[in-house]
């Protein structure tokens, strides 16, 4: 223990430690810099200018005057039937489709981790959907769903024209969207499955556990990370969605399939109110961290 | 787990919704293909057919001729290979400064990965157009491309450090020691394990942008100048009136690229994304 007392003296060290450190500072601002320069003039710029513009009438046209009104795009979209009814059907197909995509995909996650045949079939069929341009899903589901030409009335017999019925039109949409997001969402659960420890599963084969409580009492706990992420993650990507629906019923029949997306974007690009539809970006973006912030809040007390 | 004397039987309810599972998945892919075969006489009657009596290419051949499909395939590939090059190669110095050093900027940039994910896209997509409509970048490919690798950087920035955090320090380490200096340690050793990361993350930028289309139908609004989702989305018209057959093989041909590219995923990627699904 004495012998460590001529230890080098500790000033030197931290001096060189400093200048280390400073060094490599000055190399992770270098390395950080190419996309740090695009981030900041194409991103955050961007997206602190329109939570600024919220805030102003400004058009969105060249040469517009642009004052600031402070909170009277917020009192306007309070008012406005238009947003409440787009906010309740964006609520309605998040919610519905997230969860039908997570119940169908947890499904399929678990068939396809059974050594079943075909499921090498399933597996390729799964991903195909991903890797589809959600404008040719929306096409191709309008030929599904073609009064005349569409296959899913010659099954059923029925003569409905669903995307332009206005009790169905919804459902119809939703069903897309499971179609269209279950893929990713299975081949995600399908990791976190592979990820549970097979000793588990051994260990209570010994009390002579059925599948259905192995399924309840590992496979789900051990899942609940995975399930709580990808689950909020569809949320938010299914509320912003836009391209599939625009293709399909560009918010049609009568506003009854009109998304917040798709409110918004009729709002800044079609009657060129920047102003009020950067409002309702800010309310959507509210809407969504709210929700996401209370559901994460939820699962993580429960964990605990 | 099942005895094998019991499987057959136990799995029969198994095998059953597995079916109903790949009906569900195919039965839209096969009547798209079906589709895009069939004549106009056939597509006029009254009970649709799963399998055309008379298959055809023609469809194919019209698509064509209604839009100016090769110009917007053409656009399309330049801005997906454009957009998905520049996200990487400046994705790369920074996911590789994420991994490796420990500081306040590195964990603004993982906020800012997590933000863009969640923050709608109409927020920023109208200052964004008015920015570029100053710049007269409006109605250009070079204006789409800027927006593309903005929107598609997050992710790849996400995916890279991933990548990067798989590789060792120590291995750079020991490059240090053997007298290499950093960016050659990088290069001779990193570098070459990073590459199926490189390509995945690549791979990945190019769909994102071969499939986009909000920013596209927001920028790009000269029919002269429309990428693929585009012309697709203009065989609807407004009023829904559309030719289906050449619609469908349109359509058809608008997912090939994708489709190759997952397939070349599927083999050259053993870890990744996607391992978990892909590995048998």
């Amino acid at each position: 223990m004495t012998a460590t007392v001529t230890k080098p003296p500790a000033p030197p060290a931290r001096h060189v430690r400093r200048a280390r450190r400073s060094r490599r500072s000055r190399e992770m601002w270098l390395l950080m810099l190419p996309a740090l320069v695009p981030v900041v003039l194409f991103s955050v710029g961007p997206l602190l200018y329109g939570i600024g513009l919220a805030f102003t009438d400004a058009k969105n046209t060249r040469n517009h005057e642009t004052t600031f009104v402070g909170l009277e795009n917020f009192v306007q979209l309070m008012g406005d039937d238009d947003f409440w009814s787009s906010f309740r059907i964006g609520i309605i197909w998040s919610v519905s489709v997230t969860v039908l995509q997570f119940l169908a995909a947890l499904g399929l996650a678990l068939l396809l981790n059974e050594n079943l045949r075909f499921r090498g079939v399933a597996r390729v069929l799964a991903v195909v959907p991903w890797a589809m341009p959600p404008v040719v899903i929306g096409l191709m589901w309008k030929l599904v769903y073609h009064p005349d030409a569409g296959i899913l009335n010659s099954l059923l017999g029925t003569d409905i024209n669903w995307l332009a019925d206005f009790s169905l039109a919804l459902p119809a949409i939703i069903v897309v969207g499971v179609w269209t997001g279950m893929p990713q969402t299975t081949v995600v659960l399908l990791a976190g499955l592979q990820g549970v420890p097979r000793e588990l599963y051994e260990a209570v084969e010994v009390d002579g556990a059925g599948r259905w409580r192995r399924f309840w009492n590992i496979t789900l706990p051990q899942l609940k990370p995975v399930i709580v992420a990808i689950t909020s993650l569809d949320f938010v990507w299914n509320f912003n969605q836009f391209g599939l629906v625009y293709v399909l019923t560009q918010g049609g029949p009568g506003g009854r399939t009109r998304l917040p997306m798709l409110f918004a974007y009729e709002e800044a690009f079609r009657y060129r109110y920047a102003g009020y539809a950067s409002m309702l970006g800010l309310a959507m973006a509210i809407v969504v961290l709210t929700v996401l912030g209370l559901y994460l809040w939820r699962q993580m007390r429960e964990t605990r | 787990m099942n005895g094998k004397k019991a499987g057959g039987v136990r799995r029969a309810p198994q095998y059953l919704a597995l079916a109903a599972y790949i009906v569900f998945l195919a039965f839209p892919l096969v009547w798209l293909l079906s589709t895009a075969l069939k004549t106009p006489q056939e597509m006029a009657q009254a009970d649709p057919t799963w399998i055309p009596r008379e298959p055809t290419l023609a469809n194919f051949a019209d698509a064509f001729g209604e839009q100016d499909l090769v110009g917007a395939a053409t656009r399309s590939l330049v801005v997906a290979l454009l957009a998905s090059v520049i996200t990487v190669v400046i994705a790369l110095p920074a996911a590789y400064a994420m991994a490796r050093y420990r500081s306040l900027v590195n964990r603004i940039a993982i906020g800012w990965v997590l933000v863009s994910q969640v923050f709608p896209f109409i927020l920023i997509i109208i200052p964004l157009f008015m920015i570029l409509r100053d710049m007269d970048l409006v109605n250009t490919l070079p204006g789409l491309v800027i927006v593309h690798v903005t929107f598609t950087l997050p992710f790849a920035l996400w995916m890279l450090q991933g990548y990067v955090r798989a590789v060792p320090p120590e291995l750079e380490e020991a490059a240090a020691v053997d007298g290499a200096t950093r960016l050659r340690s990088i290069t001779s050793v990193v570098a070459p394990l990073l590459a199926p990361g490189v390509v995945a993350t690549l791979l990945f930028a190019f769909i994102s942008s071969w499939n986009e289309f909000l920013f596209a139908l927001v920028i790009l609004q000269d029919p002269d100048v429309m990428t693929l989702p585009l012309t697709l989305a203009r065989f609807v018209g407004p009023e829904g009136v559309a030719r289906l057959g050449p619609l469908a093989a349109a359509s058809l041909m608008a997912t090939i690229p994708s489709l190759i590219f997952f397939a070349i995923i599927q083999r050259r990627l053993k870890s990744g994304l996607m391992a978990g699904a892909v590995k048998g």
